[in-house]
């Protein structure tokens, strides 16, 4: 694709794209979706479907559009009769053996074949008479059903198993009317971001199993957020159902993970509604933790906390987003002795053909923004500085047993936790805090982009966001001071952020500079 | 010759004339025939100089397209740097065409010695030849011809001693109508479905191993020794529909006909004259009904289009069809359309990729709605349902597959109406009744 | 040609068929384009294509069971079970269909007692086929017998020409 631009009317719009732009891709800067199926912006297209079949003027014939670029003075119909009646043709033909089976599909609400029979099918068959074909049911993997009766052979997930996954284990088997997806028996569907062949189906062929029968399509709420699975950043969406999480998809974002998820972090919600949270502020009474008003729960940690001037160290979980992180460090001051975060190591696994798309192998979404903010990755260090410190402070990191035992010859313990962790019963304070699920926040991503996530989810009982908690103690340490009113301040207030809001990063992400000087990298 | 009839007066052999020769075969034998004169003195040509040639010999596809051969040859890059592929499409599958089988089994050092001209005209090193998995005696018979050609000394690394490189390679198909297309071929040549590519890029810029590539017809290529050897104006003069439509052309010709089989004519010879001089016309008592000129997947023609049209490409146009492969199926009145409309449909479904919806779906569902109507079944409703379904076959996919399903379909209903009348109207009335 | 294979898959790109198949690599750019010839080998040596063959070819040539089963099951001459000893396909396509095709077809089914287009006789000696068009269409009705070309066969010619195959 070149940076000349080309004139091009669609349906009456002018508008100029770059030279080599498909017409399906030009057509949706003129607000106009091309009907299709086999097209697919992150996959080669085969042009099979023919449903994107568009008129284009002093053309002998209709124009695929996924495959036809734009030309200078082009002009291209959409929605013109013979346009209009080729895809009626095409969606017909579709239905001759796709069951009319909406009502229990998984699908359904959010099913391309619906979606444009509905807008502009005929109302009914003349593939009257004769019986529908049937397969049973497979299952093709770890997380994939497949229900080949609905199979409209768009062939997107072998193309993505092929061409992008490259691990070429579907393929059309057969010809004719006679075509499947077929995968040898001694085959599944093992390649770590094989799930996306469930995204990329446009009707209910290819489900997945761990949302199945879960929820309808339309009775979910979207929310726009990234993985916390580790430091790629994969942008996704967060589907709930009455306050409930009940699946994770892939957000398109060319710059980092095109269309894409990893399997891993599309299974990973399930701690988003664990039910064992802290719900309201606990501090120590009598000798043991007992619940308290955030007003008593603020005032006696700023007192704490001004009563030590010893060091203090900050023990983070690899999750923990910029604001909570930047704060919590805020809130310590000049007195840091130490501070890490846990970063979880695991397997790396690279999706196969784009370059720098991976399942990382470092478990922490924020890991770059850790570092910027003056966060080290030295966990055994941190742990190490607890004896001796003043106080300990603890951002809802996951602690094994020596984390634990370590913990114990704390002085002063404040524990920002959002579920309830009895081993440390002896925390002066434990704080409830919202999951990402449940807040706004920011991770910067192993290429320094950072990106925006929205609450997905209301947090339970009192719980409120760690950077508003640290935020809320640090004011009541000093005269003048102001805590940020929103998380977008609470971001933009943090030195390597310097001014950005939450509009700047839009919901792209944003690159912002490597580690100001003088950051613990 | 009208193998298996000897050569008919009204004929005008060049490629046929040793068809049935046994002796015509082997390499020697072809040597005492004249073979490989032509090569020899293309080998002392300069490439483009073989091009122009061709180009003004006016010879065009005989596979089906009729696209000027010298033209398309003329589009290969020059001094690319790139390896240059001919493909040398031997798949002759479409129903009613059975001419390049006897090229194949009778002369397969005409075409060995046709492709190495194209392939030095067109700077390609190696030519595949493609046929068909069907054809297992012409297989053997063109890899022996092939194999006597290296050892010859005329393929291999130094043709002829002329220091230039010239490889062929026979490769078998498998069962695919569908690889006779040129870039269904050139995929199943790479070792993959069948399954016909999006143009552009076409293949003269990215084709075989995506490198540029042409494709020609086994008889397309068997003619070019004859035009390096006698020249472009002897060969443009041959045909009595100069300069259009040139040289001479195999028709096979097959169906109700006393004689069936292939002859070669001029183009031009009025399709009359071929169906009852040449072939002995119809059947004792019988008329002629219908007649399919060119491969089952052109329209098909009445008699009165017939009476006056000329055998050629401008010819059969102008009367309603077109001369496409030269395989001609010719129908008395024994003949029952919709029957043959529904073997084609069926076979067309049968031999669908499965790539593109349209096809996919509407070959089967039109073989469907045909057996339905055969069996007494049909419907009213019929017709124009065939016929919607037609217009959503054509011209809608990637290649034209569904087009050559829809064209006899449209033509039948168009021309032979009263065919699929009897259908609807006498007897599935007397099916429903029980009669 | 056709022989029914029971046993564990055996290797078949071995020895002289593995020599066989090497001598085409340089014929060739890629190995890929080696699968339809390698196909026809494996199908020569053993009469169809087994699971295990299919295994065998991918690994031979370095591509995935399911790309060498897709292009298995796309070309019709590749058997994916095993068929009788000979093999015979008769062509029915509209020019031999109006010549009385259907009735060849009929005769050789019932000759031979396969009983249905496609089964195989209950001794193991024939598998009959309609396949679509020959590419024989002046010599109604041409049929395939194993590798055999024949041509202009009639209902009464089937009982002679099928004595000649044991």
């Amino acid at each position: 694709m070149s940076d000349e631009l080309v004139s091009v009317t669609i349906d009456g719009l002018p508008l100029q794209v770059p030279e080599g732009t498909m017409i399906i891709e030009a057509a949706k800067q003129a607000g106009v979706l091309v009907p299709h199926y086999c097209y697919h912006p992150s996959l080669p297209s085969p042009a099979v479907c023919r449903m994107c079949l568009v008129e284009v003027e002093k053309a002998p014939k209709l124009m695929p559009s996924c495959v036809t670029a734009v030309a200078e003075g082009q002009v291209v119909h959409i929605n013109s009769p013979a346009a209009k009646s080729a895809r009626q043709g095409v969606l017909e033909f579709l239905l001759i053996n796709h069951p009319l089976d909406c009502p229990i599909c998984d699908q359904a609400g959010e099913c391309e074949l619906q979606d444009f029979v509905f807008q502009e099918g005929r109302s009914g068959s003349r593939y009257d008479d004769y019986p529908k074909r049937y397969a049973p049911v497979e299952d093709f993997g770890t997380d994939v059903l497949y229900v080949p009766n609905r199979c409209i052979l768009c062939t997107r997930c072998v193309r993505f198993m092929e061409d992008v996954a490259q691990d070429g284990v579907l393929e059309v088997y057969q010809r004719g009317d006679r075509s499947y997806i077929g995968m040898e028996p001694a085959h599944k569907l093992e390649h770590p971001w094989s799930g996306n062949v469930v995204d990329l189906c446009p009707v209910g062929s290819l489900i997945s199993k761990d949302f199945l029968h879960r929820a309808r399509a339309w009775d979910l709420d979207k929310t726009a957020s990234v993985c916390p699975g580790c430091t790629q950043g994969c942008n996704m969406t967060v589907d709930t159902r009455d306050s409930t999480v009940v699946r994770l998809r892939p957000r398109p974002n060319l710059d980092v993970n095109r269309h894409f998820m990893c399997d891993a972090g599309r299974a990973d919600y399930r701690w988003m509604n664990r039910g064992d949270r802290v719900e309201a502020p606990l501090h120590q009474d009598g000798g043991k933790l007992h619940a308290c008003d955030w007003d008593t729960a603020l005032d006696e940690m700023a007192a704490l906390i001004r009563a030590s001037d010893g060091s203090v160290v900050l023990l983070a979980s690899g999750r923990a987003p910029c604001e909570a992180l930047g704060w919590t460090m805020r809130l310590a001051g000049n007195n840091v002795r130490a501070a890490a975060i846990k970063v979880p190591i695991g397997p790396e696994a690279p999706i196969g053909a784009i370059p720098n798309l991976a399942l990382r192998a470092e478990r922490a979404p924020n890991l770059d923004g850790a570092r910027m903010l003056g966060v080290s990755t030295d966990w055994l260090a941190a742990i190490n500085a607890v004896k001796g410190a003043e106080l300990v402070i603890v951002l809802d990191a996951e602690l094994d047993d020596a984390d634990i035992a370590a913990l114990s010859g704390a002085t002063h313990l404040i524990h920002f936790a959002t579920a309830v962790e009895p081993r440390l019963a002896h925390a002066d304070f434990v704080v409830p805090i919202a999951t990402m699920a449940e807040e706004q926040g920011v991770f910067v991503n192993r290429d320094n982009r950072a990106q925006r996530f929205l609450p997905a989810k209301s947090a339970p009982g009192m719980a409120r966001s760690a950077w508003w908690v640290a935020s809320q103690v640090w004011r009541r340490g000093g005269e003048g001071r102001r805590a940020p009113g929103t998380a977008s301040e609470a971001f933009g207030s943090l030195a390597p952020f310097d001014g950005l809001t939450y509009r700047d990063l839009g919901l792209g992400g944003r690159v912002v500079a490597t580690s100001p000087a003088g950051a613990a990298r | 010759m009208g193998y298996p009839h000897p050569i008919h007066p009204k004929e005008t052999p060049v490629l046929s004339k040793h068809f049935g020769e046994v002796e015509a075969r082997p390499y020697a034998g072809w040597v005492e025939r004249g073979g490989y004169v032509a090569l020899k003195k293309a080998l002392t040509m300069a490439p483009d100089d073989i091009t122009s040639e061709v180009k003004a010999s006016g010879l065009r596809g005989r596979g089906g397209a009729g696209f000027p051969t010298g033209l398309k040859w003329s589009f290969m890059p020059k001094e690319d740097g790139k390896p240059h592929y001919l493909c040398c499409n031997a798949d002759e599958s479409e129903p009613g065409t059975f001419k390049d089988r006897e090229i194949l089994r009778w002369t397969p050092h005409a075409l060995i010695e046709g492709c190495a001209i194209a392939q030095l005209a067109i700077r390609a090193e190696t030519c595949y030849i493609y046929i068909r998995g069907e054809f297992t005696e012409p297989y053997h018979i063109l890899q022996r011809a092939v194999d006597e050609a290296y050892a010859n000394g005329v393929l291999g690394a130094n043709a002829f001693g002329s220091g230039r490189r010239i490889d062929i390679v026979v490769h078998r198909g498998a069962g695919a109508y569908i690889c006779g297309e040129e870039t269904a071929m050139m995929n199943s040549i790479e070792g993959r479905r069948g399954n016909p590519r999006i143009k552009p890029p076409f293949p003269a810029v990215a084709g075989l191993f995506g490198k540029p590539t042409t494709i020609n017809n086994v008889e397309t290529l068997a003619a070019v020794p004859a035009i390096i050897n006698q020249g472009a104006a002897w060969y443009a003069k041959l045909s009595l529909s100069s300069p259009k439509s040139t040289g001479t052309k195999l028709i096979s010709v097959c169906g109700h006909v006393q004689r069936p089989g292939t002859y070669e004519i001029t183009m031009g010879l009025p399709m009359k004259e071929l169906i009852y001089d040449l072939c002995g016309g119809m059947r004792p008592g019988r008329t002629l009904k219908a007649v399919i000129p060119g491969g089952s997947s052109v329209p098909i023609m009445t008699p009165e289009e017939v009476e006056n049209c000329p055998t050629d490409y401008e010819g059969i146009v102008a009367n309603g069809s077109m001369l496409g492969s030269g395989g001609m199926i010719v129908m008395d009145d024994t003949t029952d359309i919709v029957h043959v409309a529904m073997r084609l449909a069926k076979f067309y479904a049968h031999e669908s990729c499965a790539q593109c919806t349209n096809c996919r779906e509407g070959t089967a569902w039109t073989a469907r709605i045909l057996e339905r109507m055969l069996a007494g079944e049909g419907k009213e409703s019929d017709l124009g349902l065939l016929l919607d379904l037609a217009e959503n076959m054509t011209g809608k996919t990637i290649c034209v597959l569904s087009d050559s399903c829809a064209a006899p379909v449209v033509s039948g209903i168009q021309k032979f109406r009263p065919d699929f009348d009897r259908h609807l109207n006498v007897e599935r009335p007397l099916k429903t009744a029980g009669v | 040609m056709s022989t029914h294979e029971t046993a564990a898959h055996e290797t078949v790109f071995a020895g002289a068929v593995l020599a066989k198949l090497e001598a085409l690599y340089p014929k060739y750019p890629d190995k890929r384009s080696l699968l339809l010839p390698a196909l026809w080998m494996i199908q020569e040596a053993r009469g169809w294509i087994s699971d295990g063959s299919v295994a065998e070819v991918a690994e031979t040539l370095g591509l995935t069971s399911a790309y060498v089963r897709g292009v298995v099951t796309f070309y019709t001459m590749y058997h994916t079970h095993p068929v009788g000893r000979h093999f015979i396909q008769v062509c029915t396509t509209s020019p031999c269909g109006i010549c009385g095709a259907e009735d060849v077809a009929r005769a050789l089914v019932k000759e031979t007692g396969c009983g249905d287009l496609g089964a195989t006789s209950p001794d193991g000696r024939f598998t009959v086929i309609e396949v679509e068009c020959l590419g024989a269409c002046g010599f109604p009705t041409p049929i395939l017998i194993d590798d055999d070309f024949i041509e202009n066969v009639t209902v009464d010619r089937v009982p002679a020409i099928l004595a000649r195959y044991i």
